[in-house]
Formats: structure tokens, sequence, C-alpha cells
């Protein structure tokens, strides 16, 4: 059954244990870090509060951790931590420290100096002044912001499937990659629920009077511990061999769909975004990814691709994808863009991946040293033929193969160029050119196949193991549906492909898929 | 009971309080009297070391209060504030039994000795469930109050107890406040702006002026012996009525006529001015009064031109000649 014709509620029903493993793990996660961040943040808060001259630097630090976008602090976290819940635990928990720190001490600060007095005059000590007036007094603001830090970790935690924490995150960001809004929305509602009904109930523990709170103040270190406890770990580190794949090959048929039906595989399996999944590998958290074969990491961390020996992964030649309506326009483009096909084949695509992904050199320098040596570089023109704006999704591979149309466009012909690089994945480069944002992308002839077409098992079986009958199909069926242009492509294929680290896969003699799969069943008995 | 010995408190060049000594005898009510920033308060506070003073030494009973746990020795020392201070989160018997609580009184007593100060200070108990804010200014000044007094404390200081409460309430609270028996026993160090109340309450006054004690002593000799044209002024606006108040009846007997018998019930006057008398004859509308002397027990009928004579003549007699 097709999933674009299943309805949400169907699609629920369907995946209601992933559901809800999915969003205990995010009730987990957001409540196990907001709980160390209460601990935390509630005594820094008081010890600013009461030594003043340290407010500064730690509200700053506070805040400073609370600009880091989400991606990035969760990429520093994993040559420290790994992957997995704790670097995503460590990463929630910094980002609810300003909240719930910032609101102690203003709260502390903010009470009343006349009560404050009364209470030393009376005879109290500092600790007793503390937690029988200040700390009272302050609750209302302390735990508006323990609501504030419950809804900033609700949302961000969704981020935390990036580094194979779980989630709802799962759904969310698998969905995006495989044009699926059924599987976007089974997480992305629930995740919003989360976030009105924590804010919701902790408004109405904040609204209970003065004397009710007191108690409040106790039970919800055990509230907090409770829901933390629905979290349990996925447990990266059991099993003979742990495989990483990403959201989208989870998902798909020419995936972890297909390494099931066809090969029987069971390994298990967790889900990890694949910005962090080669150094996972190399660091030996995962033993199988699913990566790209054109993938520089690939040189860089010294992987080997199995065998595809049953040939589940369509060819993906690599083609610029461009509106006709954009060709009409600009008369010159498919000319242009037609320049680089056939000069890039697999190993030099994985050589100039390697060059920006490990040896970190930008990609509009690997684009210019590339067309430089084949004799395509001409100096830009300047001219002002209006403006071709070019797509890009975020990998390295497009943002090189972004760069080196610019170049050919601006040296070739009076066009301007607007880049539009980084576009989350497959269903947001594709609206972005359907929807005229922009002018055309590189797009591989397997994605748009499984991923766009989506065809029936049939035209898969018979078109999709076949580079020339995939891109015939294509060309076809996007031009009569979309009107969008395949060019010629470029010349590589970027399959999907199953990796190992050389090193283990020479020593448990793993060369084929098949190879693997008997090795995981020898290894289950 | 209290000696204060050359007390002072710096702010950097600004000295809030400079110099200063006195001394509170037992069940004394010392007013400290002077217009804001007079370092009035501010001497208050180093009393129960709720500030620290910069030189100089406080004894209470013979002990060096430097020497005490700050919490310990405020425990010992009831206290006042000017805005009551009571802890909001708190029920008034929450807030009244703050200091038996931090010394571990046993509940009964805290009962016992609450009901008996609700009713000295005229509260009803069903006030004890509700919460500061839910009470009146006045009721929340004698909230204030009972909690300073609870522990039974020997000492009370008091920062402007009557200042945030309208005139009516306030002159009501301070008659209540003059007849309560638990003071009778206290040595009290009152603050106040308010000559007035100053004259009411203290049984001295000391009037301080940037950070110094100008002039300490009774209200007569405050009124009557100025010790500089600073003292005369101060009191100048409201100088008559607070001379026919700080003059008793005991003061101008002698100036009184000779006894005649008129079958009127006398009434004892003890510590009653010269004030209080002239009050009768406006409230009663009535020609003669007669009066009893506590000592003698002479009984005088007086009229209201008599008294008035007896008043001049005595202090004409006070006053040096010019």
């Amino acid at each position: 059954m097709n999933e674009q014709s299943q309805t949400l509620w169907q699609f629920m029903q369907q995946q209601h244990d992933k559901l809800l493993t999915q969003t205990l793990e995010h009730i987990g996660l957001t409540f196990i870090s907001l709980l160390i961040a209460v601990f935390v943040g509630l005594p820094l808060g008081i010890l600013i509060a009461r030594k003043r001259p340290l407010s500064g630097p730690v509200l700053g630090i506070a805040g400073v951790l609370q600009t880091i976008p989400s991606i990035a602090l969760l990429g520093f976290m994993i040559p420290l931590l790994g992957i997995g819940a704790k670097p995503a635990i460590v990463a929630l928990f910094l980002y609810a420290l300003l909240p719930i720190i910032r609101n102690t001490y203003t709260g502390v600060t903010g009470v009343d100096a006349s009560v404050k007095e009364a209470a030393l005059a009376m005879g109290m000590s500092l600790k007793q002044v503390l937690f029988k007036v200040e700390l009272p007094l302050a609750m209302p603001v302390i735990l508006a912001g323990i609501r504030t830090a419950t809804v900033i970790n609700v949302g961000v935690a969704t981020l935390a499937s990036y580094i194979a924490a779980g989630g709802l995150g799962e759904f969310i960001f698998g969905g995006i990659s495989l044009n699926n809004s059924n599987m976007i929305l089974a997480g992305a509602i629930p995740a919003a629920l989360l976030a009105i009904l924590f804010d919701l109930l902790l408004s109405f523990v904040q609204k209970l009077n003065f004397k009710k709170v007191r108690t409040g103040a106790y039970t919800l270190p055990v509230i907090l511990l409770v829901l933390a406890s629905f979290y349990f770990v996925p447990s990266a580190y059991g099993g003979k061999l742990t495989a990483g794949f990403t959201p989208e090959f989870m998902g798909r048929q020419d995936g972890n769909l297909g390494l099931q039906q066809k090969y029987g595989l069971k390994i298990h399996t967790i889900v990890i975004n694949d910005a962090v999944m080669y150094n996972a590998a190399f660091e030996k958290q995962l033993d199988v990814i699913s990566g790209y074969s054109t993938d520089g990491r690939l040189k860089a961390f010294n992987l080997v691709v199995l065998d595809d020996d049953k040939k589940i992964f369509p060819p993906y030649y690599a083609a610029p994808i461009v509106r006709e309506d954009a060709l009409r326009k600009f008369p010159e483009l498919e000319k242009t863009l037609n320049l680089l096909a056939g000069h890039i084949n697999d190993s030099i695509m994985t050589e100039l991946n390697y060059r920006t992904d490990y040896l970190h050199q930008t990609p509009e320098q690997v684009a210019k040293d590339f067309l430089a040596t084949h004799h395509l570089y001409k100096p830009a023109r300047n001219g002002n033929g209006g403006t071709v704006r070019i797509g890009s999704k975020i990998f390295g591979e497009q943002y090189i193969l972004a760069s080196m149309y610019s170049m050919l466009i601006k040296g070739y012909t009076n066009y301007n160029v607007a880049t539009k690089t980084g576009l989350g994945g497959t269903k947001i480069c594709f609206d972005a050119l359907t929807n005229n944002q922009i002018d055309f992308y590189p797009e591989y002839t397997g994605t748009g196949l499984l991923v766009i077409l989506q065809p029936s098992k049939k035209v898969v079986d018979t078109v999709g193991l076949d580079k020339n009958k995939t891109y015939s199909y294509v060309q076809q069926s996007f031009q009569n549906k979309y009107g969008i242009k395949w060019l010629k492509p470029i010349g590589f294929n970027n399959a999907y492909a199953l990796m190992m680290r050389r090193q283990q896969a020479d020593e448990l003699q793993i060369h084929t898929i098949s190879d693997l799969k008997n090795y995981l069943n020898s290894a289950q008995k | 009971m209290i000696q204060v010995r050359q007390l002072s408190k710096h702010y950097g060049a600004t000295r809030a309080v400079d110099d200063i000594s006195f001394e509170v005898s037992e069940h004394e009510n010392l007013v400290l009297l002077g217009t804001s920033g007079c370092g009035k308060t501010t001497t208050l506070k180093m009393l129960n070391r709720l500030i620290e003073p910069t030189h100089g030494q406080v004894l209470i009973d013979g002990q060096d209060i430097s020497q005490q746990k700050p919490e310990l020795l405020r425990r010992n020392i009831g206290y006042v504030l000017q805005n009551n201070g009571l802890f909001p989160h708190y029920t008034v018997a929450e807030n009244i039994a703050t200091v038996p609580q931090l010394l571990n009184w046993d509940v009964g007593r805290i009962t016992k000795r609450m009901h008996e100060l609700l009713e000295k200070l005229h509260l009803p108990a069903d006030l004890l469930k509700l919460y500061p804010q839910q009470l009146s200014g006045g009721q929340q000044q004698r909230v204030g109050l009972a909690r300073a007094l609870m522990a039974d404390a020997p000492v009370l200081l008091m920062d402007e107890p009557f200042g945030a409460l309208d005139t009516i309430t306030r002159t009501k609270i301070q008659a209540e406040f003059k007849a309560l028996d638990e003071l009778q026993r206290k040595t009290i160090v009152m603050v106040t702006h308010d000559v007035q109340e100053a004259f009411e309450l203290g049984n001295r006054i000391a009037l301080m002026h940037q950070g110094r004690i100008v002039q300490i002593g009774t209200p007569a000799e405050l009124l009557f012996n100025p010790a500089s044209a600073f003292v005369k002024e101060f009191l100048q606006a409201q100088r008559l009525q607070l001379e026919l108040k700080s003059v008793k009846l005991t003061d101008v007997w002698d100036n009184l006529p000779t006894p005649i018998v008129s079958g009127m019930q006398p009434v004892a006057c003890n510590e009653q001015s010269v004030w209080w008398a002239m009050e009768r004859f406006k409230e009663h509308a009535i020609q003669n009064i007669a009066v009893q002397h506590p000592q003698t027990h002479q009984v005088k009928t007086i009229t209201f031109e008599q008294l008035m004579s007896a008043y001049y003549q005595y202090q004409n007699a006070l006053q040096p000649h010019e």
C-alpha cells in the first residue's frame, strides 16, 4: 500500500509501538536533563544571589551556552561522550540551565528587603532565611524558569535523534527525508502536545497558593524522577554488531526495508544523523553504517563498502534537474550545466568529497581547483542577464556541485547566481524547486525514482536496477508530471552502501551484505 | 540595661552615626527622634547587629553583643518594623510563632502565649488562619507587635512602628500601646520622626541630627531646657501642645487653688497631663472636675481657668528669666 494514500491516523495506528517508545524516550530525555539542570541550576542561582559579583560571569556563560546552535552542540558532544543518550542529555541539560539559574537569581533577589530583614531580626540563621523565607517566596518565579526550561527541552529533544538518542525526532527527521508528511506529523504533533501538556501542568503548579507550593517544591523532584525513569537508555552497546542508519535509510525500500526483505538481515539498529555517523563508526561506536559510496569520509576513516550482491540499491547517478520555465527564461543555462557532464566519476567524486569533508577545504576552493585542472574554469563575467537560483541539499558533495555550477554560469554566461545551499532533505529541496524558490539542483536518479515518484513495486523492479532504464524513466516522468527536466548525468554513481571499518571487515571476513547476514545469524545462535 | 559607647557607622566618607553614647535603663522607653537621614535607624539596627558598627561598643545586660552569635542575640530582642515585615507566605499564627519555633517551644506553650497576646492586643482569634495581606493596616501592625512580643524578650526595638498607619488608627494603637502591661516590663528603644509620638510614648528622648545626639533627656527637659537653638527650633511648631502633654497634674498641683469640697467623685491623677485634664473639660462640656493627688489623696475641684493659670505659673517658674 502506498504510504501517501494512508491517513495520519492509520499511520499512527500502524506505528503505535514505535510512537509509544519514541514518546516515552522523548519524555525521559526531557526530564532526566531537566532534573539535572534543576539540581545544578538551583544552587547556582542561589549562590550568585548571595555573591552578586559572580552573577555576571555565571549568567553570561549560561547565556552563551544557550546561543550555541543545537546541532553544533550535539556535534561537540560526540568526541567527548560518543553517541546515544549521554551526549543528548548533557546538551539538553546545558540548554535548560539558563532559565533555571536566571529565574532562581531573579526570584531570590526579588524578595522584599523588609521581609528578609524581619527574618534576620527574628533570629533566623542565613540558612533558615533561605529555606523558610527566600525560597518559598521565590518559588513562583523559579517554577516559571523550570517551566520555560521544560518547553525548550521538549523542543530541542527532537534533535536527539541525530545522535541516536531516540525520541520523536526519529519520525520528524525520517519523515522529512522520506517525503512522508504522515511520518513528520506523527512526530511533530505528539511533540507539540507534550510541550503544551507540560506547560499547562507546570502553570497549574505555579498558580497554587503559597502554602501548597511549599509541598509542591518537595513533590516536584519526585514527579521529575518518575518522568525521567520513562527513559530506558537505548542499548547502543549491546549485541554483537551495531548498525547506525540515517532516518531516511530506515524508511526506504532501497534501504533498511530492502535489507530486511531481500537479505533477511537482522541487526541491532539505532537511528543516527549522517553528519555524525561516520565519525561514530570510526570511534567504534557503530560497526555497520549506511553511507554513500562517494563519501569522502570513506577514505578518511578507512571504511570499506560491502558488496551489494543481491542488488537492492538502485543506481544513483547525479544530474542537475531544472524547471522547464527556467530553461526558457535562461536559454544559455542547459548548455552551460551540461559542460560538467561525464567529467566526474566515482573515484574523482570521492576524492573531492575527501578534500572537503576531511581536509576541510572549502567547497568553492575544491570546485575551482577541479574546474581549473579540467580547463573548464573561466573568470566571472559579472553580467546582469537575470539571476539563476541554485539549490543544494545539506551535504558536502552537493555544496561542491553547486559551487561548480555557480562558477560555470558566471564564467560562461551573463547571468547572475544566487545559491540556496543546505536545504534539509530531498523533500525540502524538491518542494523549493516546484514552488519556484530555486531554478535547479543536483538530484540522483534513484532518489527521483523511489522518493519523489514512488511508483508501484512492479515498475521499481523493472527499471530500478539498470542505470539507463532508471534515467530514462525518471526523465520522462518528471517532464510529464512536474515540468522538470533532467539534464545529462555528471558521471558518478552515489549509491547507498553499507560500510564497515576495513580492519573489522577483514577480521570477520565480511565482504558482501550476504556475508554480514551469515555472520550475524551464526553469532545469534 | 543597654549601654552604647562611642558608636560610629561610616559609609565611605559619610558618617551615618558619629561617635554617640547613651544608656537605657531597665523598663525605660527611649525614643530616638530626628528627621530622615539623621542616623536614628542605623543606630537602632546596630543594637541587634542588623548593621555592624565601624567603631564602638554596645553592651546589653553587661554583655558585649559583638561577642554573641547574631541569631542567638536577636532571638532575645524583639523587633518591630515600619512596614511590619510580616512573612507573606505565613499565616498570622505562623508569623506570630516565628521566634518560639526557632527557640523550639512546644506547641502547647506557643498556643497559650499566642492567645494571651491576641487578647491583650485586641485581635480576634479567627485572624490566625489568614495571611497578612488579608488584614487591615492596623491589624498588620498589631500582628507585627505580637510577633515581637511573643517570646517575651526583655528588650524591644521598634523602627517607626506606627509610621505606615493613618492618623486615626495611629492614635488608637498608640493609646493601646501605652496601656499594654507587657510593655511596662520591657526596655524599649523606639525610632520615630514624629514629635508628638516621641513625647507621647517616650520616657526619655534622644534628639539626633547628622549622626550625633543633640540632646538626650525627658520630654520636659527638651521643652523647657533646650540644649541648643536646634532643639528649640525642632520643637517650635507643636510647642504648646507638647508642653501641655509633658506637664503632669502633679507638677502643677501646688499652683491649683486650695481644696473645695464639691461632692464630685474625684479622679486619681497618677501620670495624667494637663492636656488630659483639658480634654476632659472639652469631652464632657463641664465647668468643674475633681482630681485626687495619688500620694496625699488630697482632692481638688477645679475650673478650666484655674487649670490654665496654674500651668502658666508653673511654666514661668521653670523657664530661665530673660
